[in-house]
């Protein structure tokens, strides 16, 4: 291992992120864990609200401090603890060892820069490569992401592009300083559906050629199901659920995986009649929770589950769940 | 369950076009026109659900509005209930709103944040009728019960409630004519999944129970077989094909409606190594300035000579099942006889 002796490029413990606002406190990210494995890409899955994006704006540390303050926790990446080391640290480290793509590539790209300086920046400023140099890679990587021409457009703005050729443009700049992690935000929600199925088949393409770990956030599960190996999904701020992608479509073990499953209805095979509902609403976030937060939705909630917050138990090879039901022994779980 | 056969036609629209004017220089003269939605034809029978789909820009929701006539068309037919709407003058127009109502995709933008909910509710009823104040207010109380909103909530603003509660105060507003139409108009796309399951099963009960028509505009495919009896697909404008839900999400006749529906990832990973997906070249073109032929001949993996030089008929291939393409034409023009083979893109 290149990183000294653990087999992860990521490795996430008890992250805590709490928003402090004038009408309180916002416990967003509760006791978050989680690994990622060189070349891995990690799917997670949640409703708004439900702290998946601030536990990765979290740990690259992209949150605006105040409001958010990260209360505890660590985040390891090569060595270093992510979530202690200086800014300047970080600064080097955001950007070129860790990348990042979010969901809305017309607010990302800076519409009074050229794309040819969008893409050059990140090169000058973290390789250390002359104008020359970063333009021929800048070129370099317009290809990798199949933007044709792209000598020639280095120096087109923003708006000369369509929607699925702007992220194609973020993703050139989040790839161009070779990232080890690559963080992605709702890449593909504000894109049609075709322009989505062109992005994921360029994203296989890319992780077999640069083989780097990503990190991709989603609340459709259509997507995590085509791009994932392993799925987090995760409810009231707290991972509910992990497990490899198959085995957590085939046999989801929390209840609200179970009914996510169940509401989304599906383009191909049986038609359902009527679509499952998750009544209610998702919980308020005011305080940390000491009660499961599914709790008030949950068909399968007993007393237990109002007086502890349960934690991630192992229900199988490499998955586990928050959850004190048994769903195999129709029985709450001895832990 | 709908049946086509012997249902009547509630809504029919006829080569319905809906320009705007593209203006430049200093006199602002027209230059050009951005062709929303140009020339299309279909028919919605009472108490069905026809789904509306399409990507971004395609025209979908402007076809939705102008169906409506929120827009003044371009040109074409409208007619509910027999009723012309297209060209109808103000004071007829405003007899028919009653009848039609719609349903917004955004609940925050829809709703005025300085009125209550039993004055939202309630603000067609001011328009519309002569009930007191005492009648309107059991009328509104009824819509709530009937969208699943406490009643006790009639006097909360709109900001108080999460999207999807904002979303049923939108259908109780439409609902409050007794309508026989609605245009849903994306009304799940700003929901979370959860929600979104909740907002569907309402609407398809009010429709059992009132007996409702919908033009249901999604880009959601899998929730438009859900929902919808019949499906319309649009691409750049135009309806591209048109069928019963079933057949046309089983076997679609378009290649545009056969590469959409591979495009849509299925909630499944077993599936999705399975999945022979259709991945379209390029980008949609501009609605300002279309391509020869059909539309879609720039990006269509089928794509043949003739499509380049004619733009292919809206027609009924097979009983209930109308497609615009080339590939379905028995009678093809001789001239282009020996060039209709595909050819490379």
């Amino acid at each position: 291992m290149p990183d000294g002796a653990t087999p992860f490029v990521l490795d996430v413990k008890d992250l805590k992120t709490v928003f402090r606002t004038r009408g309180g406190e916002v416990h967003a990210v509760n006791n978050v864990s989680f690994t990622l494995k060189p070349g891995e890409l990690l799917g997670v899955v949640g409703e708004s609200g439900s702290g998946k994006s601030v536990t990765m704006m979290s740990l690259i540390r992209l949150l605006p401090m105040p409001p958010a303050e990260i209360r505890g926790g660590s985040v390891m990446f090569e060595g270093q603890d992510l979530a202690r080391v200086p800014e300047d640290t970080m600064r080097a480290i955001r950007g070129a060892r860790i990348g990042m793509v979010f969901q809305d590539p017309m607010t990302s790209l800076n519409p009074v820069f050229t794309v040819g300086y969008q893409i050059t920046e990140p090169l000058r400023t973290h390789m250390g490569l002359n104008k020359a140099q970063a333009a021929d890679r800048a070129v370099e990587l317009l290809e990798l992401v199949g933007i044709p021409d792209a000598r020639r457009r280095l120096d087109d703005y923003p708006h000369q592009f369509s929607g699925g050729m702007r992220q194609r443009v973020m993703i050139a700049i989040a790839l161009a300083c070779d990232p080890k992690v690559l963080i992605a935000d709702e890449p593909t929600t504000a894109l049609d559906v075709t322009i989505q199925a062109q992005i994921l088949e360029l994203i296989k393409e890319l992780r077999q050629k640069l083989g780097m770990a990503i990190v991709w956030i989603t609340h459709d599960l259509g997507v995590i199901a085509g791009i994932a190996d392993r799925v987090m999904v995760m409810y009231g701020g707290q991972v509910v659920e992990q497990a490899p992608v198959r085995e957590l479509f085939a046999n989801p073990q929390h209840p609200y995986t179970r009914m996510l499953l169940e509401t989304v209805p599906h383009i191909r095979g049986e038609r359902q009649q009527k679509l499952r509902v998750i009544q209610g609403q998702p919980p308020i976030l005011s305080k940390a929770p000491e009660s499961c937060p599914f709790r008030a939705r949950c068909p399968q909630a007993f007393d237990r589950c109002a007086r502890e917050n349960p934690a991630r138990h192992d229900v199988g090879p490499s998955h586990d769940a928050a959850c004190f039901w048994d769903f195999k022994a129709g029985a709450p779980r001895n832990v | 369950m709908f049946d086509a056969k012997t249902a009547k036609k509630l809504v029919e629209v006829r080569d319905l076009k809906m320009h705007f004017p593209i203006r430049s220089g200093l006199l602002r003269r027209v230059t050009g026109a951005v062709k929303a939605v140009d020339g299309v034809s279909f028919d919605i029978f009472e108490g069905e659900t026809l789904g509306l789909v399409g990507e971004s820009g395609c025209g979908k929701s402007t076809c939705g509005r102008a169906v409506l006539r929120l827009y003044e068309p371009t040109s074409g037919s409208i007619k509910l209930d027999g009723e012309e709407i297209a060209t109808a003058p103000f004071d007829k127009l405003r007899r028919l709103r009653p009848k039609m109502q719609m349903v917004f995709q955004d609940p925050q933008a829809s709703l005025n944040p300085r009125m209550t909910v039993a004055g939202i509710i309630g603000e067609p009823l001011m328009e519309h009728t002569k009930l007191s104040e005492k009648e309107r207010l059991d009328r509104i109380y009824q819509l709530m019960d009937a969208v699943g909103l406490n009643r006790d909530f009639a006097n909360r603003y709109p900001h108080e409630f999460s999207g999807g509660q904002r979303q049923r105060i939108g259908i109780a507003r439409a609902l409050a004519l007794n309508p026989k139409f609605i245009v849903c108009d994306e009304p799940i796309a700003a929901l979370d999944v959860s929600i979104q399951a909740q907002v569907v099963n309402l609407l398809e009960e009010l429709q059992d129970e009132f007996g409702l028509t919908y033009l249901f505009i999604s880009h959601d495919l899998s929730m438009v077989r859900h929902i919808a009896d019949r499906v319309a697909v649009m691409y750049l404008g135009k309806v591209v094909e048109l069928g019963a839900r079933d057949v046309l999400y089983d076997a679609p006749l378009h290649p545009y409606t056969e590469a959409l529906l591979s495009a849509v990832p299925e909630p499944d990973p077993v599936s999705h190594d399975e999945a022979n997906r259709i991945i379209l070249q390029g980008d949609v073109p501009s609605p300002a300035n279309p391509p020869q032929g059909c539309n879609f001949c720039t990006r269509c993996p089928k794509v043949m000579a003739i499509c380049r030089q004619i733009d292919p008929e809206f027609r009924e291939v097979k009983p209930g099942r109308f497609v615009a393409c080339h590939l379905y034409n028995e009678t093809r023009p001789e001239t282009a006889g020996n060039a209709a083979q595909p050819t490379e893109a």
